[in-house]
C-alpha cells in the first residue's frame, strides 16, 4: 500500500501558514516575492536534477521555498533569490556518504545572515494571539508524518522546554516567562517543519534524539548565555556538521519519501529505476 | 478631474516611497498625552550601548528614586545626566503626523505640478513618566556613591535580592509588593543595578525644577530592557517609547511581535484640530486589536534626512550628547521608535531587541484633503461627486483606525446633511 507523502502535507500547511501569515499577521513579506521563492527553489531543483542525471520532484524544493517565505527577511530580492539556490543547490553539492548535510532552508538562512548583514530573521512576527491555531496545523502535521521521524520533533520539545522552564525556576522567573517564551509560532515552525525533515536528521532512532539534544542546548546557550537571537537556527546547522558521525556511531536504514519514489538524489545503481 | 488623480497618485507614491514631497507643517501635537509613559533612548553598536531614561514623575522630588537595572557592572564614569530637550527634539521628530492637501480646482486649466500645495502637520509628542521603577532603597554592598547633576548615585552589587531589599528598606525606600522577587530573578541573571535619587540641594543649586534623563552606557550582549520592574506595582498598563539608534536598520523586539502602524491614511479635516485625541484613541485602538501583545513601530528613518519633517533632524551635537559614540566613522544613524502599552499580564518578560538590515523608511503619517473652491463646470460636477465619496471614505477610516462612531463621524464632516453634493440618480431611478 502507497504511504501517504507527508510532503504533501508540509505543503499544505505550510502554504496556509503563509497566506495566513501575509494576510493576517501582516508579515514582512509579498505574495510576489513568495512566489518568486518557490519558483527559484523549483527552478533550482529541475536544474540540479537534470545536471546530477536524476528523476526532478518538486516537493521538497517548494517546502524549502515556502519555509524561506514564512522565515527569512530582506528588502533585496537578490539575497532572496541567493537564498533559495543556496537552499537547493546545497542539497545537490554538500554532502556527506550521499546525504544532504544541512537543512535545505536551515543552512540557507544561516549562510545568507553570515554571508550579508542585509537579512534577517523576524522571530517576533508571529506574536502569541495565533499560537494555538498554528499549534493545531502543526499537530495535524504529526499525525500525517506519523509513519515518519516525528520523534525528533518529540525529542526536541521535551529537551527545549526543560531547558527554558529550568532557566526560568533557577533565576526566579515566574511561570508566565517560559511559557511565554514557548508560545512561540517561530519555535513551532522550526521544530515541526524544519527540525523534523527527515532527510538531514540521524538514521537512527537514539542518534536522532541525541541530535535534539544538541540542537536544544546550542539553541539554549545562543539565546540565554550569549544572549543572541535565533539561536536554534545556528544551532541546528551546528548540529548538521556531527549528524555522519552520528550516524557512523549508530547506523540505521536510510529515509526515502516514499518507498515507491526515487529519493531527491539517488544513489547510482537507482538511477535506472528513476529514469 | 485628470488633476485630481494625479495627486491623488502622487500621495500614493510618495507614501509607498517615501519620495521628495512638497509639504509643510500645520499644527503641534500636545506632548502630554499619555500618562504615566516612559521614555528610553537606546544607542547602541555592536555591543556597546547608551541608555537616556527619561520620566514624567509627577510628585515631589524629595519622593523620587529609582533602581535601574543593568546587565554589567558599572563604575562611575559610566553614569551621566542629559538634557531633557535631547529627547524632546527626538521625539518631534519621529512623531506621528498629519499631512495636509489642497485639491486643485477641477475648472481651472491644467498647472504644473508645483501648483499642489501641500502641508504637512505633525503629532504628538509624548509624555515621559518614570516607569513605575520605584524600587527604592537598597542593602548590600554600595560600590560607589557620588552625585552627577541633580543626582544622588549608588551603585549597588548584591548577592541576595533579600539583603538588597533589606538595604532599601533600611534606606527609607519602599519597594513595591513584589519589587524583591524581580530583583532575586535579575541578581540570579548577573544584573547589577544602581539607585538614583535626587539631590534637593544640587537640584535647587543648577535651577531645575524637573528632573532630568539619566544616562547609563555599558557593553553587553544583551539587547534588552527591563521593565518587569515597572510593572510589579503598576496599576494597569503602562506607556512606554523607545528610540533606538543603531548604523544598521531598523530595531524590533524578538520576544513580542512588532506591528506598523496604521500610516498613510486619508482622514477627514476635523482631524486637524483634534489631532492629539486622534492619535491617541488610534494607538489604543491598535492596541485593542492586537489584544495588548504588540510592540509598535512609528517611525523608522536614516537620521540623515526627513520628508516630510515633523521637525529637523537632531544635529551632531545633540547626537553625540545621546551618546552615539560612532559619528567620527561615518556609519549610518538609523533611529527607530517603537511605543508600547504594557502590563504585567501581556508583557510578562523583559523586551528583547534585534537590529534588522531594514533600512526602509516608515513614518506614521495621516492625510488631509481640503476640498477645491469649485467655479461651474462640467468637471465640477464630477468633482463634488467624488468628493463626497471621498469624504464617506474619510469618515469610515477615522472611524476604522480609533474606533470612534461612525455617525458621530459623519455627523462632524456634515455628511449627514447631504449638503455638499446630492447624490447622482441611480439609473434606474431616471426610467419613472
Amino acid at each position: 500500500m502507497k504511504r501517504f507523502d507527508p510532503r504533501l502535507y508540509q505543503i499544505g500547511a505550510l502554504t496556509v501558514l503563509l497566506l495566513y501569515g501575509i494576510f493576517a499577521l501582516n508579515f514582512d513579506v509579498t505574495l510576489f516575492r513568495s512566489v518568486l521563492l518557490v519558483g527559484t527553489a523549483i527552478a533550482t531543483q529541475a536544474i540540479g536534477s537534470r545536471i546530477k542525471h536524476v528523476a526532478f520532484d518538486p516537493r521538497s524544493a517548494a517546502i524549502s521555498g515556502l519555509s524561506l517565505s514564512l522565515l527569512l527577511r530582506s528588502e533585496s530580492i537578490a539575497l532572496l533569490i541567493a537564498a533559495a539556490v543556496i537552499a537547493v543547490g546545497s542539497k545537490f553539492s554538500i554532502r556527506i556518504k550521499n546525504k544532504h548535510i544541512f537543512n535545505p532552508t536551515n543552512g540557507a538562512i544561516v549562510a545568507m545572515m553570515l554571508l550579508s548583514n542585509r537579512v534577517w530573521v523576524s522571530p517576533g512576527q508571529w506574536g502569541n494571539v495565533a499560537f494555538f491555531g498554528f499549534l493545531i496545523t502543526c499537530i495535524g502535521g504529526l499525525v500525517v508524518n506519523r509513519a515518519a521521524r516525528s520523534d525528533v520533533t518529540y525529542a526536541f520539545i521535551i529537551f527545549w522546554s526543560a531547558l527554558v522552564i529550568g532557566r526560568s525556576l533557577y533565576v526566579g522567573e515566574p511561570l508566565a516567562i517560559p511559557f511565554h517564551r514557548l508560545e512561540s509560532g517561530a519555535l513551532l515552525l522550526f521544530t515541526f517543519f524544519m527540525i523534523s525533515d527527515p532527510k538531514t536528521t540521524p538514521d537512527s532512532r537514539a542518534g536522532r534524539i541525541l541530535f535534539a539534544a544538541l540542537v536544544a542546548f546550542g539553541g539554549w546557550y545562543i539565546n540565554y548565555r550569549l544572549f543572541r537571537t535565533n539561536g536554534i537556527l545556528w544551532s541546528l546547522a551546528g548540529a548538521a556538521i556531527f549528524v555522519p558521525v552520528i550516524d557512523a556511531l549508530l547506523p540505521a536504514a536510510r529515509y526515502a519519501w516514499r518507498r515507491d519514489a526515487a529519493p531527491a538524489v539517488p544513489q547510482p545503481h537507482q538511477l535506472a529505476t528513476a529514469a | 478631474m485628470p488633476k485630481r488623480s494625479f495627486i491623488l497618485i502622487l500621495t500614493l507614491f510618495a507614501a509607498t516611497h517615501a519620495h521628495a514631497f512638497c509639504g509643510f507643517y500645520v499644527a503641534k501635537g500636545d506632548t502630554k498625552i499619555f500618562n504615566r509613559a516612559s521614555q528610553v533612548v537606546i544607542v547602541r553598536d555592536q555591543d556597546k550601548t547608551v541608555m537616556t531614561m527619561a520620566n514624567d514623575f509627577q510628585g515631589s522630588a524629595r519622593d523620587f528614586a529609582v533602581v535601574i537595572p543593568v546587565p554589567t557592572k558599572i563604575e562611575r564614569g559610566q553614569i551621566h545626566v542629559a538634557e531633557k530637550a535631547l529627547i524632546d527634539h527626538l521625539d518631534a521628530y519621529s512623531s506621528p503626523r498629519l499631512v495636509e492637501y489642497f485639491d486643485p480646482d477641477p475648472c481651472a486649466v491644467l498647472k504644473p505640478q508645483m501648483d499642489m500645495r501641500n502641508a504637512v502637520a505633525e503629532a504628538i509628542t509624548v509624555t515621559a513618566s518614570a516607569p513605575a521603577m520605584r524600587a527604592k532603597s537598597l542593602g548590600v554592598t554600595i560600590e560607589a556613591k557620588y552625585t552627577v547633576g541633580e543626582y544622588d548615585i549608588l551603585i549597588l552589587s548584591a548577592k541576595q535580592s533579600s539583603g538588597l531589599e533589606t538595604w532599601l528598606t533600611e534606606n527609607g525606600y519602599k519597594l513595591p509588593n513584589g519589587a524583591a522577587y524581580v530583583l532575586g530573578s535579575y541578581i540570579r541573571q548577573n544584573m547589577h543595578f544602581f539607585v538614583a535619587k535626587v539631590n534637593l540641594g544640587e537640584q535647587a543649586r543648577l535651577g531645575f525644577n524637573y528632573l532630568r534623563p539619566l544616562q547609563v552606557a555599558y557593553e553587553s550582549p544583551k539587547f534588552m530592557l527591563p521593565i518587569r520592574l515597572g510593572t510589579v506595582n503598576a496599576n494597569g498598563a503602562q506607556e512606554l517609547f523607545v528610540y533606538a539608534i543603531t548604523t544598521k536598520g531598523r530595531v524590533e523586539t524578538t520576544n513580542y511581535k512588532t506591528v506598523k502602524l496604521p500610516s498613510d491614511v486619508d482622514v477627514p479635516l476635523f482631524v486637524r484640530k483634534d489631532f492629539t485625541p486622534f492619535y491617541k484613541a488610534l494607538f489604543t485602538e491598535q492596541v485593542k486589536k492586537e489584544e495588548m501583545s504588540a510592540v509598535f513601530l512609528e517611525y523608522a528613518w536614516n537620521m540623515s534626512w526627513c520628508d516630510p519633517c515633523a521637525s529637523e533632524p537632531l544635529s551632531q551635537d545633540e547626537l553625540r550628547k545621546l551618546g552615539v559614540f560612532w559619528l567620527d566613522a561615518g556609519s549610518n544613524v538609523f533611529l527607530t521608535r517603537l511605543h508600547v502599552r504594557y502590563d504585567r499580564e501581556h508583557f510578562p518578560e523583559d523586551l528583547v531587541f534585534q537590529e534588522t538590515g531594514d533600512e526602509r523608511s516608515f513614518q506614521a503619517r495621516y492625510v488631509l484633503h481640503n476640498p477645491a473652491k469649485t467655479g461651474q463646470c462640467d468637471a465640477a460636477i464630477a468633482y463634488r461627486r467624488q468628493l463626497r465619496e471621498r469624504q464617506e471614505k474619510e469618515a469610515a477610516n477615522v472611524a476604522e483606525l480609533t474606533g470612534w462612531n461612525v455617525e458621530e463621524m459623519r455627523r462632524k464632516m456634515h455628511l449627514d446633511t447631504a449638503s455638499v453634493t446630492p447624490a447622482e440618480k441611480k439609473w434606474w431611478e431616471k426610467i419613472w
